[in-house]
């Protein structure tokens, strides 16, 4: 029996899971936003993580904590920690060597919530939901720069769902979840150029409401958004963005998110869905095996 | 015996537009290929970095959440440039299908194979070894293969030829087989295939044989006639030493028989004691053909009985005038032999190995076992034609596994005197 996994049937309280930024802070360089000697302002950093947690709070959300882990600054960004679908966790393994510290902590949490963990084959990279979103009923996935395209064919095979790989092309967005954001089933934001004529392609084609978000603001990481119900919250600095999703009959909440955006992560970066992200369309629909 | 079955190594095909020198590896690719636009990325990845494809094995799922499955094969001309692509293709969720050494055991005793070697078609054969593809030389069916572990040279070896310790391959990993394009050309392989039929327009099938022998010829590549004595008994053989005289034929494979009843013409005028003038039996005919083996006997040879003046016409005359390379195999039912006759067959196997090595087109005449023979020897690339009047002949030879056959079902001495007279006309 699964604690705390969605269970297909009756809608439940939309549950996160956050880590505490504690030992956050930019001690390596793996992507394009990290420079060490700028470094982050802690007490800020602090300040900002606790306006989302206490937004979400507001929004009715159950927040799980795992507990922050010396030397492991980027356990903050719990959305890097699996992907969730039903009752069935795959962790991550993360492609730097830096963030493989990682895993354990998040298995042990899974573990403990009851989640069926299961660990993506071989030397296979995948970073959960930074790269792996459902949209409806497909689940689209980031790859090139951290997920491995086969990893994430094993996983369509594992959860018997069609999994679109997108190649991601521009190392600033290097996670789907940074240049993409599903709303509901039908709808999602997007940055056109983090992808190339293939992924918007398989975007237009499958997404029938997809807002684009202009270069700017996608450089403001507005796309790295959460989604509870019908409010967005998201970085300040995307006004477009705010008005395209006011148009579309979604309430925004924009925060700052200026520290973590030097490490490269914004506010979905800071959540795990733990009952599955409001766009999938496994938690409307009838429950297929496993 | 059978051939063209590839048992269960992996199969590829070379595009049209491949040279023979490029490099290929297949790789295979899984999932929602076809909604993700992934698998016309791939392919389009390719020709982008310069090389070429064939989609060899492709499965689309019925259903969204079915995944789709694609083999495909990746040519390009050299192999830093296969690399590249294979790098490429890899991100893109591809891999590779080979990815493993072929494996080898030393051979445990002399004289025989170890118990799952790899069983050779006359097909072109690759071997995977220290990463890359290697070509096995001595293409033959029917073999197995050793591959020299120092210099990394493979080739076909006849279980006979197996020493104790030797290297040789086991199981189907790390092997692959290229089969040989069928060609698309109009010509007589275009057009003909190898069924086999005696409703087939005589005069464009031997222009066909005619310009076949002619561009072999041309480049520098040799014919080889493998034939029965029928051609003699039907009193053909001034055509086939025409051909010989006039340098259309470089290889000559026969039996005791053919050369026999062709120096029993030149001596006596007779076939197994029938005149080929008359087409009546003579008086103590059927003597002819052993005083014939008993006088080249006597004389030390057929090429003695040319130097001599004793043998002055005929196939055998020809072919010693000219120095062709001949290689007669003996049979149980022989008389005599003639000198030249190899009479243990494993010996006359290995002369007719190396006889054939720079043959490229075979034209076999009204001799089923030599023609079989002679088709477990070549690889699939030479180009055969069977010409005789028994249909059976020809299927026989097929279904023996040197399926790149054409067959012609016809009467030998109308075939040859046309054939003699397309090529000496246009010499």
């Amino acid at each position: 029996m699964v604690a705390n996994a969605a269970n297909g049937n009756a809608p439940s309280l939309p549950r996160i899971l956050m880590c505490p930024p504690e030992y956050f802070g930019i001690e390596y360089e793996i992507n394009p936003w990290m420079h060490v000697e700028v470094g982050s302002d802690p007490a800020l950093a602090r300040a900002q993580w606790n306006a989302l947690h206490e937004a979400l709070l507001g929004l009715g959300v159950a927040i799980d904590l795992i507990d922050p882990v010396q030397g492991q600054p980027d356990l903050v960004f719990t959305a890097n920690a699996g992907l969730v679908y039903r009752d069935i966790f795959i962790v991550s393994h993360f492609r730097h060597a830096v963030r493989q510290g990682e895993t354990p902590h998040f298995k042990s949490w899974a573990e403990s919530k009851g989640f069926d963990v299961i660990e993506p084959p071989g030397d296979g990279n995948f970073e959960g939901a930074g790269d792996a979103l459902f949209c409806g009923e497909a689940l689209f996935a980031g790859y090139r720069l951290r997920s491995d395209a086969r990893c994430l064919h094993w996983i369509g095979d594992r959860l018997g769902v069609s999994v679109l790989p997108l190649e991601l092309v521009d190392p600033r967005f290097y996670h789907l979840d940074t240049c993409f954001c599903p709303l509901d089933q039908d709808s999602a934001i997007y940055y056109p150029g983090a992808f190339d004529d293939y992924g918007r392609a398989v975007l237009r084609e499958r997404i029938p409401r997809l807002v684009e978000v202009n270069p700017e603001e996608a450089a403001s990481f507005s796309c790295n958004a959460v989604v509870v119900g019908r409010t967005v919250l998201l970085n300040k600095g995307a006004p477009k963005l705010a008005a395209s999703l006011t148009e579309l009959g979604f309430r925004t909440i924009p925060l700052g998110f200026t520290e973590f955006i030097k490490s490269g992560g914004s506010a979905k970066c800071l959540t795990l869905r733990v009952d599955g992200e409001e766009a999938a369309g496994w938690k409307s629909g009838p429950r297929t095996s496993k | 015996m059978t051939h063209s079955n590839n048992g269960g190594a992996s199969v590829a095909t070379r595009p049209p537009s491949t040279n023979a020198e490029g490099v290929v590896e297949e790789v295979e690719v899984r999932g929602h290929i076809v909604d993700s636009l992934l698998l016309p990325k791939i392919l389009d990845r390719i020709l982008m970095l310069g090389g070429s494809f064939e989609i060899l094995d492709c499965k689309i799922g019925s259903r969204r959440v079915d995944p789709s499955y694609a083999r495909i094969a990746v040519h390009a001309s050299d192999e830093a440039g296969l690399a590249e692509i294979l790098g490429d293709l890899i991100e893109h969720g591809a891999s590779p299908v080979h990815t493993v050494d072929a494996r080898v055991v030393a051979a445990d005793i002399a004289g025989a194979f170890p118990e799952d070697f790899y069983s050779t078609t006359n097909e072109q054969t690759q071997l995977r070894w220290n990463g890359h593809w290697i070509d096995v030389h001595d293409q033959e069916m029917d073999c197995g293969i050793t591959v020299d572990p120092v210099s990394g040279h493979a080739r076909c070896i006849p279980m006979t030829h197996v020493r104790l310790g030797m290297p040789i391959v086991i199981g189907y990993a790390g092997v692959r087989v290229l089969p040989t394009e069928r060609p698309r050309e109009t010509s007589l392989f275009g057009f003909m295939g190898s069924s086999v039929s005696s409703e087939k327009p005589k005069a464009v099938s031997l222009r066909g044989v005619a310009e076949a022998i002619r561009s072999t010829v041309a480049s520098g590549k040799k014919v080889l006639l493998v034939g029965g004595p029928a051609i003699v008994h039907t009193g053909s053989a001034e055509h086939a030493a025409r051909l010989i005289r006039e340098g259309w034929i470089q290889t000559l494979f026969a039996g005791n028989a053919l050369a026999t009843h062709d120096i029993e013409q030149a001596f006596y005028g007779t076939s197994l004691g029938v005149s080929l003038d008359l087409g009546e039996s003579t008086e103590h005919g059927h003597e002819h053909h052993l005083r014939t083996i008993n006088r080249i006997r006597r004389l030390g040879g057929i090429a003695r009985a040319v130097e001599s003046g004793a043998l002055k016409s005929g196939i055998m005359f020809e072919a010693v005038r000219k120095g062709i390379d001949v290689v007669l195999a003996g049979s149980i039912r022989d008389d005599g032999p003639l000198p030249e006759v190899i009479t243990d067959t494993l010996v006359a196997q290995d002369r007719m190995r190396k006889a054939i090595q720079d043959v490229d087109f075979a034209l076999m005449i009204a001799t089923t076992l030599h023609s079989i023979a002679t088709g477990n020897l070549l690889p699939a690339r030479v180009k055969v034609v069977c010409v005789d009047i028994n249909p059976a002949t020809v299927t026989k030879l097929s279904d023996r596994g040197t399926f790149q056959t054409v067959g012609l079902v016809t009467d030998v001495e109308p075939f040859l005197r046309a054939l003699a007279e397309e090529l000496g006309n246009r010499t």
